[in-house]
């Protein structure tokens, strides 16, 4: 892992709001922009006040303690839950109302904490899947075999091979999604995310199970992800190692509130993240 | 021989369920024209294609979009009256039995489509359990209003009437579906050979269903509704789509199976056939669509076979308990593992194929 190319450290600029971006997206709006957002069950606060602003083409991480409230700021932005209060700009529209679907058309493509895959369908068709909407034929064109059928699905087969590439996977195509190794289930979830064309993708804890090699090749793809289809990706994670060695812009969450911004090593530093990481000095 | 090798094993299977299904056509038919059969087999011969039809498109609901239908029979219900009124009053307009059949299949399906969507507004918004039981009361609802329908055609047309008896039918007017009596007098117009076709059709609808963008969307949200959503799928919209093919398909054997009988009354297609078609479908195994073939020809030609005639009255205890050995024996895993044996063997050849390749 050491023979990692170091990355030229980011420098994050403010945004009109009360966010920072990396300087080389400063010229284009940010892809996702949350404002106050907060959210109760019941009495609980799971989340509150949660601002935050991601750039074109930033790599961003959302970290914090068990239980701080991650996950819940992802079903946010994918509307699996509606916030409570605050807004949430996705690429300067408003996402107010809109249903999971209608996000993910908009733009936010996502990963799950516990794998949620197609598993008795095959590898291809787990990407086809994620390729649906732009895939363009109807339901009798498909029942008839019309000419629009195999244009469209050689179409989708060739794209989806393309995009098993990035990860190497394109001999598995075949293969049941539920059968394949635990790294791969994960690798194919992203691929399968990344077909749905996102503009901001969320990987729930990408790395989780992975060994030290496997999270280094996957630290390298994510970056590859990002060069090749120039997008943002979110990612939560508790690989520091990952997480400090490709975010640029770091957010820790702590019982649903946002304790630090900034990048790795002012995180890193920060002695409220340390604390509540590891807790408090006892004063003697 | 080396293209179909080339195959996914499921477009294989496919292929393979077309050819059985043909071989047995090519079989049957030479048979029952020299009248070599047993005349108990070939007065089977279209019901049992209306009960591989009518399994087939139970097992889209069932097998492919994962939810469990108790009212199925309600849709071959629909399929069968409409479609024997449509072939009674189009007995003048349309001479020829063949296009009198296919016109009253057609309609059949047609109705039944329609029926299935009125339905699936309320019940697809459920899951699971409730999703089961609204169409048990769904089946019961169409048997209540079936037996409460009076049609009759004279020269002007035809007439209907709701809850009591039709009066106003005009000179040389006839009854067609007569409340509780159902319709008592069916020209026979089914043939094997229509039923062969409608099995053929309702294959390829199916097979080509699955096989396309939208039979993927089915069966994602049937392995991870979630995560359907998140990669954009429509859950509502592709829910219906199966779930009103599957009615119309059923709409069909409907038709084909009322058009071969005598008399047919609403009675007949109650919660019993609905369980019988869910057993064929469980029995042949879920999602497999040779299965249900074997298991509803079989399932129907046996209670009727003279060895067997004597434990008729037993028949659904029979069922009953073939289906909970049939659980037992497919959840062991003794068994499992024992089958997953050959399983791997298989895979492994088939990517020492592909390597060599």
């Amino acid at each position: 892992m050491s023979e990692r190319p170091k990355r030229p450290p980011t420098k994050l600029v403010p945004v009109p709001s009360v966010n920072k971006i990396p300087e080389r997206d400063i010229n284009k709006a940010p892809i996702l922009e949350c404002q106050h957002l907060g959210i109760d069950f019941g009495g609980l606060t799971a989340v509150n006040d949660f601002n935050m602003a991601i750039g074109r083409t930033e790599i961003a991480g959302l970290i914090g303690p068990n239980g701080a409230g991650k996950t819940t700021v992802f079903n946010l932005l994918t509307k699996v839950y509606q916030p409570t209060r605050g807004t949430i700009l996705l690429d300067g529209v408003d996402t107010h109302n809109m249903s999971t679907v209608q996000v993910n058309k908009a733009g936010i493509a996502r990963t799950f904490q516990n794998i949620r895959l197609f598993s008795n369908l095959s590898v291809e068709d787990n990407v086809k899947i994620g390729l649906h909407n732009q895939v363009k034929y109807g339901m009798f064109q498909g029942i008839l075999r019309m000419p629009k059928f195999w244009k469209e699905e050689k179409r989708a087969h060739e794209s989806a091979m393309e995009l098993l590439r990035i990860f190497d996977m394109e001999d598995l195509a075949s293969h049941q999604a539920g059968s394949l190794p635990y790294g791969a289930q994960r690798r194919l979830e992203i691929v399968r995310a990344l077909a749905t064309n996102p503009s901001l993708l969320l990987l729930d804890e990408p790395a989780a199970g992975m060994n030290p090699s496997e999270t280094a090749d996957l630290m390298d793809n994510i970056v590859k992800i990002r060069d090749t289809f120039h997008i943002a990706v979110l990612l939560i994670e508790h690989d520091m190692s990952l997480v400090m060695g490709i975010c640029e812009g770091i957010c820790v969450l702590n019982f649903g509130e946002i304790i630090a911004k900034g990048t790795p090593d002012e995180i890193k530093n920060d002695p409220q993240v340390i604390e509540a990481y590891l807790g408090k000095k006892r004063e003697v | 021989m080396n293209k179909l090798k080339k195959l996914s094993p499921a477009v294989r299977t496919n292929y393979l369920t077309y050819l059985g299904v043909i071989a047995a056509f090519a079989i049957l038919q030479p048979l029952a024209m020299r009248g070599k059969l047993s005349p108990t087999l070939q007065g089977q011969l279209v019901p049992i294609c209306a009960y591989v039809v009518m399994t087939l498109s139970l097992n889209l609901t069932v097998g492919v979009l994962g939810e469990l239908s108790l009212g199925h029979a309600g849709f071959m219900s629909v399929g069968a009256f409409s479609g024997a009124v449509a072939a009674s009053a189009l007995q003048n307009a349309i001479p020829n039995t063949g296009l009198r059949l296919a016109a009253a299949i057609l309609i059949g399906a047609v109705f039944a489509g329609v029926v299935g969507v009125l339905i699936s507004v309320p019940v697809l918004r459920l899951n699971g359990d409730y999703l089961a039981i609204v169409t048990l009361a769904f089946g019961q609802i169409i048997k209540s209003i079936v037996e409460n329908l009076y049609i009759g055609i004279d020269a002007k047309g035809l007439h209907g009437a709701f809850l009591k008896p039709l009066t106003s039918l005009g000179e040389g007017g006839r009854m067609i579906l007569n409340g509780p009596m159902g319709i008592p007098n069916i020209t026979k117009i089914s043939t094997f050979l229509a039923g062969f076709v409608l099995i053929l059709v309702t294959l390829a609808v199916i097979f080509n269903l699955v096989n396309s963008r939208a039979g993927r969307a089915i069966m994602a949200i049937r392995d991870n509704r979630i995560a359907a959503e998140s990669v954009g799928l429509n859950i509502t919209k592709y829910k219906m789509m199966a779930f009103v093919t599957s009615a119309a398909l059923a709409g069909a054997a409907g038709a084909l199976f009322a058009l071969g009988q005598p008399a047919i009354v609403a009675s007949k297609f109650d919660f019993n056939t609905s369980i019988l078609i869910l057993v064929y479908v469980v029995l042949g195994g879920q999602g497999k669509m040779w299965g249900s073939i074997i298991a509803a020809t079989f399932l129907t030609v046996l209670p009727e076979t003279p060895a067997m005639r004597g434990l008729a009255d037993y028949r659904m205890l029979v069922y009953a308990v073939v289906l909970i050995v049939v659980m037992l024996v497919t959840n062991s895993p003794a068994i499992k593992s024992f089958f997953s044996r050959f399983k791997k063997e298989q895979e492994s050849e088939t990517t020492k194929g592909g390597e060599q390749a």
